[in-house]
């Protein structure tokens, strides 16, 4: 590996400057002992590489540690970040294990920043076809009967390609998972009393773009859940503080966060989200609407770019997920899709919900290339990017796309994305 | 205009408390019964306040393609063409910007094909031009136009894409009836589950 032991300081909150920068150089060197998360005078954070002396590691057993605190941290020795852009940031796959998201990592979309909401004066109003159109403060939220489930969200725009060197976090970061507690919404249904006329319902946020999303009323009562709580504690503001819908299984946009209205119709809004935003090109010059569920797909998370392979036995390992119900089975290849191996699923699979999966695997030293695909309980198995264009035509833009992805293992042990383009 | 989705979308929804409350029954249209488990639940937890009509009024601000929403007021693409110089034009350009250009905002005006998906080639509704620039823009001061000023943009975008004419006002009347020349390109979502890759 390449020496590198440099003290830059690193601006890896780059957005749109778009420069990347490997792992390895952040990692690589002797001479470099950690990398920290700095705020620098611009209120940016920074990651700086401090040296083994800077650290001052000395033995554990010998010094008195820090006294119990108000807050953990994260070891200074971890670097894990999102990986922002000017529209969203991404959670980095590689660098977690199981399935459970840390709620800063979770990954971010939205449409016009994140809004600062005093929770005293939240409220969600419900209207429109009900029998009595109510308001509810949080407090209220949180005095229904509650429910507390895990499940993925993911953007519906979650396929990046188009070169080598990219991690998962940049194939496919905009997918996380969180132990969600909330009120279903089919509870509140029941207490404004939906029309039986009511076929859709506006989900409406308080951002500064007031997104808008219209949804059909059965998966309200269905599954669909006012979340106030991620991961034991209140919803991080990223992800909707104080409350948002969560919609299980569907494109994340329709999971309308900062919620402050809905509103029953019989009708759906055609919102700019869902028209010209959040559609595909299909055949035949069609553009497909209301694609709300997120098909089955997989990632292998290890090894992956920017790792370097050593020889011997180790363990493949990634996430599966679809959003139509539970993991049925993940299937790895080690030789390009010639021959495939089941993999092991991690109990618990659960509905709709990141399953790990894993395969024990012996490098020789020898190019080949790992493959993993899922198939979920309902007998559908995640498609190939060419599977893909057939179906859809080469017009099929950005979302609702899960193609099984490779990783080319050199003879030098570098592994590489097998980057394949859309069109 | 919207009886297609009328059609795809009708739910039968309804509740039987037929023998007690502990079950809460919701048939769909897919023929998926819904039960929910409320057990020892009161009719209302009477929690939450009523919506006064006033309050519901001001947070209301969806505009729906049958053009229920639309405020009065009214406006023309001559008046909206001086507050897109003024207001959106740094972030979204021209018809003569160049392709290359770097735009902070997508491109809203186009009349060639290419690969943009703009208002005259992708948007199905006009409605929702007004719908989007009242609640989201000007992206740095939201909420920060009147009607009328949402009218007349609305009307000059229409009118740039070649979608209506340049006399033509638009109002809560003459919005919904503007038929978009991408509207029948849209389809509800065609996959149907199971196996197949669609
Ligand atoms: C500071 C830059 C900026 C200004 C000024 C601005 N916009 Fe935007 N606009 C944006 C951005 C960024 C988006 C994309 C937002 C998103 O994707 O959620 C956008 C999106 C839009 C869209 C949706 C386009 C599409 O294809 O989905 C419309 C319509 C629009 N703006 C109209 C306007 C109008 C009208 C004005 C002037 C009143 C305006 N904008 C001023 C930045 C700007």
């Amino acid at each position: 590996m390449q020496m590198k032991g440099d003290k830059k300081e690193i601006d890896q909150d780059k957005g749109s400057k778009g420069k990347s920068i490997s792992r390895r150089v952040l990692l690589g060197g002797a001479a470099t002992a950690a990398v920290v998360l700095l705020k620098s005078s611009y209120g940016q954070v920074v990651q700086k590489a401090i040296t083994q002396a800077e650290l001052k590691i000395s033995d554990p057993t010998k010094v008195q540690g820090p006294p119990p605190g108000v807050l953990g941290t994260r070891s200074k020795f971890e670097t894990l970040v999102k990986k922002p852009s000017d529209t969203s940031s991404r959670t980095p796959l590689q660098d977690l294990f199981g399935t459970i998201t840390p709620s800063d990592l979770h990954y971010e979309r939205h449409h016009a920043g994140v809004p600062v909401i005093d929770p005293h004066s939240y409220s969600l109003t419900l209207h429109g076809m009900v029998k009595k159109p109510l308001v509810f403060s949080l407090a209220d939220l949180k005095r229904f009967p509650s429910v507390t489930r895990i499940f993925f969200v993911e953007c519906s725009g979650n396929y990046r390609g188009g070169k080598e060197e990219m991690t998962p976090q940049e194939i496919c970061g905009l997918t996380s998972q969180s132990e969600w507690t909330g009120v279903m919404l089919s509870t509140l249904f029941r207490e404004v009393g939906v029309k039986t006329t009511a076929s859709w319902f506006l989900a409406e946020g308080s951002d500064a773009a007031v997104m808008s999303r219209s949804i059909p009323v059965s998966k309200g009562w269905e599954d669909a859940m006012i979340a106030y709580a991620q991961n034991g504690e209140a919803i991080r503001p990223e992800q909707g503080y104080p409350a948002r819908l969560l919609l299980p299984g569907w494109e994340g946009n329709t999971s309308v966060k900062w919620l402050r209205r809905i509103e029953l119709s019989d009708q759906p809004f055609m919102t700019r989200e869902e028209t010209a935003k959040y559609t595909e090109g299909v055949k035949d010059g069609k553009v497909r609407q209301f694609s709300f569920v997120m098909d089955a797909r997989s990632i292998i998370t290890y090894p992956a770019y920017p790792q370097q392979l050593q020889k011997g036995w180790m363990e493949i390992r990634g996430i599966a997920w679809s959003g139509r119900g539970k993991i049925y089975k993940v299937e790895v290849s080690t030789d390009g899709g010639k021959t495939w191996n089941d993999a092991r699923l991690q109990d618990p699979v659960l509905d709709k919900a990141h399953t790990a999966f894993r395969y024990l695997w012996e490098w020789k030293g020898g190019a080949a290339e790992l493959m993993s695909r899922a198939i979920d309980e309902t007998g559908y198995m995640q498609p190939t990017m060419k599977q893909l264009i057939d179906a859809r035509g080469k017009d099929m833009g950005g979302y609702h796309l899960n193609p099984v992805t490779s990783w080319l293992i050199e003879r030098d042990g570098r592994v590489l994305f097998k980057a394949e383009l859309t069109s | 205009m919207n009886k297609l989705w009328i059609v795809c979308s009708y739910l039968i929804v309804w509740s039987c408390n037929s023998n007690s409350d502990s079950l809460h029954v919701i048939v769909t249209a897919e023929g998926k019964t819904i039960k929910i488990d409320s057990t020892n639940w009161p009719s209302s937890f009477q929690l939450g306040r009523p919506a006064s009509p006033e309050e519901i009024k001001k947070i209301d601000i969806d505009v729906r393609p049958d053009g229920t929403g639309l405020p009065a007021g009214e406006g023309s693409a001559i008046a909206g063409k001086a507050i897109y110089l003024s207001k959106c034009v740094a972030c979204h350009g021209t018809d003569t910007t160049s392709p290359e250009a770097k735009l902070l905002g997508p491109v809203l005006i186009s009349t060639k094909p290419g690969k943009n998906k703009t208002i005259g080639n992708y948007w199905p509704y006009a409605t929702t031009l007004f719908d989007y620039v009242r609640r989201a823009m000007p992206y740095n001061e939201p909420g920060s136009l009147t009607n009328e000023e949402v009218y007349q943009l609305t009307a000059f975008l229409l009118q740039a894409n070649k979608v209506i004419g340049e006399k033509e006002v638009m109002n809560a009347k003459t919005l919904p009836m503007v038929v978009m020349p991408a509207q029948n390109r849209f389809i509800p979502d065609d996959r149907k589950g199971g196996p197949e890759v669609r």
